[in-house]
């Protein structure tokens, strides 16, 4: 071998021996600096890293409670929840949005209108880390096609979410109303932590008003997350509690009903069980199916039902202001004799034309050869104007203002019916303010009748007219009957405001009553056809009200502005006359003649409820009880 | 001849001890009991590690076992065989090292495989951490020591030699320990100290022009997110912030086996590979760091002691740097990953998931048993 030059093999050893021992050293040193850094971190610092692990793994979620249902006076699901498969993403988790929504697209049926509604949602504001629906109500397919690529989509997660359903959607649309989409404007209201699991919200009718009922609290669960925020388990939970549910006073079989009665035809009907205010149909004539504006309804979609000009999302019943027309006569016959301008004798002369002065301008009564000397019960009974306009001036507008607005006119005399309006009762007050103009003896002779600025909804004439059935006093109109839980209805409906109608002489009541079965069963009656037959008495009112709300430049085929230039029908009653369980407000929209289309409708729910009904329900109660005898 | 190679044998198990069965079979059962704890304690932290997924860890094992054999065919060579091949060997290495640059495979930017015809993937960078400490020592234990100043410089171009090709794949960690490799050669062999001053103080003035003209974007960056993490937390900062946490959550005695949530949860990140020691650190706590460190260190202890025990220079030097080499990797991992040191990709020594560097250190362990173990008679 060649080594070249001497070695000194000792001194070798030795020097590499110091040079191993300071290596030593240097490693005792670097192991044990490791050693510090480990304690620096797992010991001294040991609860700042364990608080942040934590954060890293546990969120904190909130767990959205579900709505309370709703039910009709029978126990019959009027709004359900059900689970619905949605495909949402969050965009914070999302790594290229575009790219992400261009691969879903090809995997998925997503369509135009689905990206279109993303695509808004996204630029809106919202809570961070709130996820965004793509697509609602996946199919199986879907649903399967996303389990197995839903790896290469972070951030992208397939949630069964409970939404409202309305199982008897255009039934019941404009008595419910329906939920939404939480927006902008409710996101600044809402309370924002009893809300953070909560997508829907009340957008009318009782989905509405009552809400925070509907809604219940939120609750909170603390869950496992992996670094993509994938749920890995549930730490914690507390259980949200869920919305109430809600009993309503209407029947879903007389809505039904009132529905067929009001086919093809635009219109309202509200029935009232005057004994407990508690409204039994209330229908508005066509409707919608408000399961489409659950989860958002298309552009197209809501621009054929806002546009069409049956206008069929606007809900007649509570916000339809129409001129009630005869259908006032009773009302104002009650304040006729209670304020002493007449009395149950007093008669008056009809040529067919009354006149506030000799030559002046002539009003004309609807049967133009006049209906000769009449009094108080013939002018109600066949709905003699005449009569009205005599008592109407001699009354003049104060003494009709106040009666009137205590029979509810001018106000939303309801407890609980979200987007009832007020109508319009017009006074001395009212006209100098709007018009700026005096009172004319004129408009009180047109708002004797009904006509001229004097505007109703129906549910208000339907009002009216329990007060008249309950003889003076007021329960005013509810939709809630009962709530499914232990504390008591009271609890959540408003405090009722109103006073009772207290006349002078009780006894007016039963005769104003009298007049209304006159017009019922009087010989003479202007219903009378529609009550022939009856097993119960009647008392009713028919009214028509002239149209001229349409304008002269709106484009209709002349067929068309015919249809929609005819009066409007009316009938307000309620049944049995002696002790009234039902009361109605019916009002066809250019049907005509308020005794030959209106009145029919009444005498139909009348007898569906007083008759049909009782008889279906006693049937199956009696085998029932025949059951029961035997075990 | 053949007599002298038996009295060799016989003076040697003559020497006041029996010749042990382990000395027949060219192995040290200190170091070997400690590989094997490191080893199979290494497969359970893997286990975790991994996620549960046994396919790694039968992967592991199988490797492991590779390097268990590929060690015991290195204790069976004299060292005088890796004296005499060491100068090839070295020639063979840096072609291998060229040939990566030019014609090398490999993935996520960096070239370091080489694929040649007929021979299964290798990459000569790993080849080169056992010969770089070869070629040095057999340079620098044909001269007295300690080296005169022109044969130390020729030892350190035997080493930057190569970690200068490594580093153009580029492959830092490997060019460093390969680098360092040779720099214990030189170091143990007697540099002076004057001059190992000198060159701390050159590596001070050098390190700006590093920085400006040699470190690529990548590893800047990783320097810069050393200094401070939170700067990137998404990104760069990310696996250190994430690493620090899962040691720091682990406290006193850690969160238990498997039931590091860091890991599972898939915060951290390589937590089979590179930052394996996180994983360990947060399900064993400081305690399982004290046992894991002091694993470590009696293997380099035992290592150093067989070093200095060794009877040539060559052999001295060889085990001495081999033994640095390991300790090299150990500090530049744990320093990594609990956030002393940048991010470069140096496993954790037996026990991340990886299988060449495992090799090269199992061999790496056989040269130091072979030194051990293949003692002639001592004429002086």
């Amino acid at each position: 071998m060649a080594w070249g030059e001497f070695k000194d093999t000792v001194a070798e050893r030795r020097l590499f021996q110091r040079r191993a021992l300071v290596m030593l050293v240097l490693v005792v040193l670097a192991l044990g600096g490791l050693l510090v850094r480990m304690y620096q971190l797992q010991i001294v610092e040991h609860d700042i890293y364990a608080t942040l692990s934590d954060k890293n793994r546990v969120q904190v979620q909130s767990v959205p409670p579900p709505r309370g249902l709703v039910y009709d006076r029978n126990n019959l699901l009027l709004a359900e929840n059900r689970p619905v498969f949605s495909l949402t993403l969050v965009p914070e988790r999302v790594g290229g949005m575009e790219e992400t929504l261009a691969r879903l697209t090809r995997i998925l049926n997503v369509s135009e209108e689905d990206l279109e509604r993303f695509q808004r949602r996204l630029r809106e504001p919202r809570r961070p880390f709130q996820e965004i629906p793509l697509s609602y109500d996946l199919g199986e397919e879907d649903i399967a096609r996303m389990a197995v690529h839903r790896h290469q989509f972070p951030g992208v997660e397939v949630k069964a979410e409970l939404v409202r359903y309305y199982p008897h959607s255009e039934l019941t649309a404009h008595a419910l109303g329906y939920v939404g989409r939480i927006n902008r404007d409710e996101l600044q209201r809402i309370d924002p932590v009893n809300y953070a699991g909560t997508n829907y919200i009340g957008k009318s009718g009782v989905e509405r008003f009552y809400e925070n009922v509907l809604h219940g609290r939120v609750g909170y669960q603390h869950v496992e997350t992996n670094a993509r925020g994938r749920i890995l388990r549930v730490l914690e939970r507390e259980n949200p509690v869920p919305g109430e549910d809600l009993e309503l006073h209407l029947d879903l079989r007389l809505q039904r009903k009132a529905h067929e009665l009001l086919e093809d035809r635009r219109g309202a009907i509200i029935a009232i069980e005057p004994s407990t205010g508690g409204i039994l149909a209330l229908a508005s004539v066509p409707g919608f199916d408000a399961n489409q504006f659950v989860t958002g309804i298309s552009v197209k979609d809501y621009r054929e039902l806002s546009e069409s000009i049956d206008k069929p999302l606007f809900n007649r019943a509570l916000r339809g202001q129409y001129p009630p027309g005869s259908t006032i006569k009773p009302m104002l016959a009650v304040a006729a004799l209670d304020s002493g301008v007449t009395t149950r004798e007093r008669t008056v002369w009809d040529p067919g034309y009354f006149q506030l002065t000799d030559g002046g301008r002539r009003y004309r009564d609807w049967k133009r050869s006049g209906h000769g000397w009449v009094n108080l019960m013939d002018s109600v009974a066949e709905s003699c104007d005449v009569y009205f306009y005599q008592v109407g001036v001699e009354m003049g507008v104060d003494v009709m203002y106040d009666y009137l607005s205590r029979f509810g006119f001018g106000e939303d005399a309801t407890l609980d019916v979200a987007g009832a309006l007020s109508g319009l009762l017009p006074s001395r007050d009212w006209k100098r303010a709007v018009r700026d103009e005096p009172w004319y003896p004129g408009d009180s002779v047109n708002m004797s009748i009904g006509q001229g600025f004097f505007l109703s909804t129906p549910l208000q004439l339907a009002t009216a007219t329990a007060l008249i059935a309950n003889r003076g006093k007021w329960v005013e109109p509810r939709l809630l009957k009962d709530i499914r839980g232990d504390r008591p209805v009271e609890e959540f409906l408003p405090e009722s405001t109103h006073v009772p109608l207290t006349l002078k002489n009780p006894d007016d009541w039963e005769y104003v009553i009298d007049t209304m079965e006159e017009v019922m069963h009087g010989v003479k009656g202007t219903a009378r056809a529609a009550a022939r037959g009856t097993s119960y008495r009647m008392a009713g009112k028919t009214g028509t009200a002239q149209v001229f709300s349409l304008g002269q430049d709106e484009e209709y085929d002349a067929e068309e502005v015919r249809e929609r230039l005819r009066d409007h029908a009316l009938f307000v009653g309620f049944a049995p006359a002696e002790d009234p369980k039902i009361a109605v407000a019916i009002i066809v929209e250019n049907g005509g003649g308020g005794s030959s289309v209106a009145a029919p409708l009444a005498r139909a729910l009348f007898d569906a409820w007083l008759e049909d009904f009782p008889a279906a329900e006693a049937g199956p109660v009696i085998g029932q009880a025949g059951a029961g005898g035997a075990l | 001849m053949a007599i002298g190679k038996l009295l060799t044998r016989h003076e040697t198990g003559g020497l006041g001890r029996p010749r042990s069965i382990w000395t027949t079979l060219h192995l040290d059962p200190v170091l070997l009991l400690l590989l094997l704890l490191l080893t199979v304690g290494g497969l359970f932290v893997l286990y975790s590690g991994a996620d549960r997924n046994l396919d790694v860890v039968k992967a592991q094992a199988i490797r492991l076992g590779v390097a268990f054999v590929v060690m015991c065919v290195f204790a069976q060579l004299d060292p005088a065989v890796f004296r005499r091949w060491a100068p090839w060997l070295y020639l063979v290495g840096l072609a291998g090292l060229v040939a990566v640059l030019l014609v090398g495979v490999g993935a996520k930017g960096a070239q370091r495989w080489l694929a040649l015809p007929g021979l299964p993937r290798f990459q000569p960078s790993e080849l080169m951490k056992l010969v770089v400490p070869m070629m040095a020592a057999w340079y620098l234990s044909r001269y007295y020591l300690p080296p005169s100043f022109s044969r130390i410089a020729v030892g350190l171009v035997i080493a930057l030699l190569p970690m200068l090709l490594i580093i153009q794949q580029p492959d830092l960690g490997t060019s460093l320990l390969v680098g360092m490799a040779g720099i214990f050669v030189v170091f143990f062999a007697g540099i002076s100290w004057k001059l190992i001053a000198a060159f701390f103080g050159m590596v001070a003035v050098s390190a700006p022009l590093m920085w400006f003209y040699v470190m690529r974007d990548y590893q800047k960056q990783r320097v810069l997110t050393l200094l401070d993490p939170q700067s990137d937390p998404l990104g760069a900062g990310w696996n250190i912030i994430q690493s620090k946490t899962a040691i720091g959550s682990g406290g006193m005695d850690g969160k238990g086996w498997l039931q590091g949530t860091q890991s599972h949860l898939e915060f951290l990140p390589e937590s089979h590979t590179d930052f394996i020691v996180a994983v360990l650190a947060e399900e064993f706590g400081f305690v399982g760091m004290l046992l894991l460190m002091a694993v470590y260190f009696l293997i380099i202890l035992r290592c150093l002691y067989i070093a200095v025990t060794a009877q040539d220079s060559f052999s001295r030097l060889l085990a001495g740097a081999l033994t640095m080499t390991f300790f090299i990797y150990v500090f530049v991992n744990v320093g990594m990953v609990s956030g002393l040191l940048p991010v470069v990709g140096v496993p954790l020594p037996l026990i991340s998931y990886g299988g060449t560097s495992g090799v090269t250190l199992m061999a790496a362990f056989g040269v130091l048993m072979s030194i051990h173990t293949h003692r002639r008679m001592i004429s002086a």
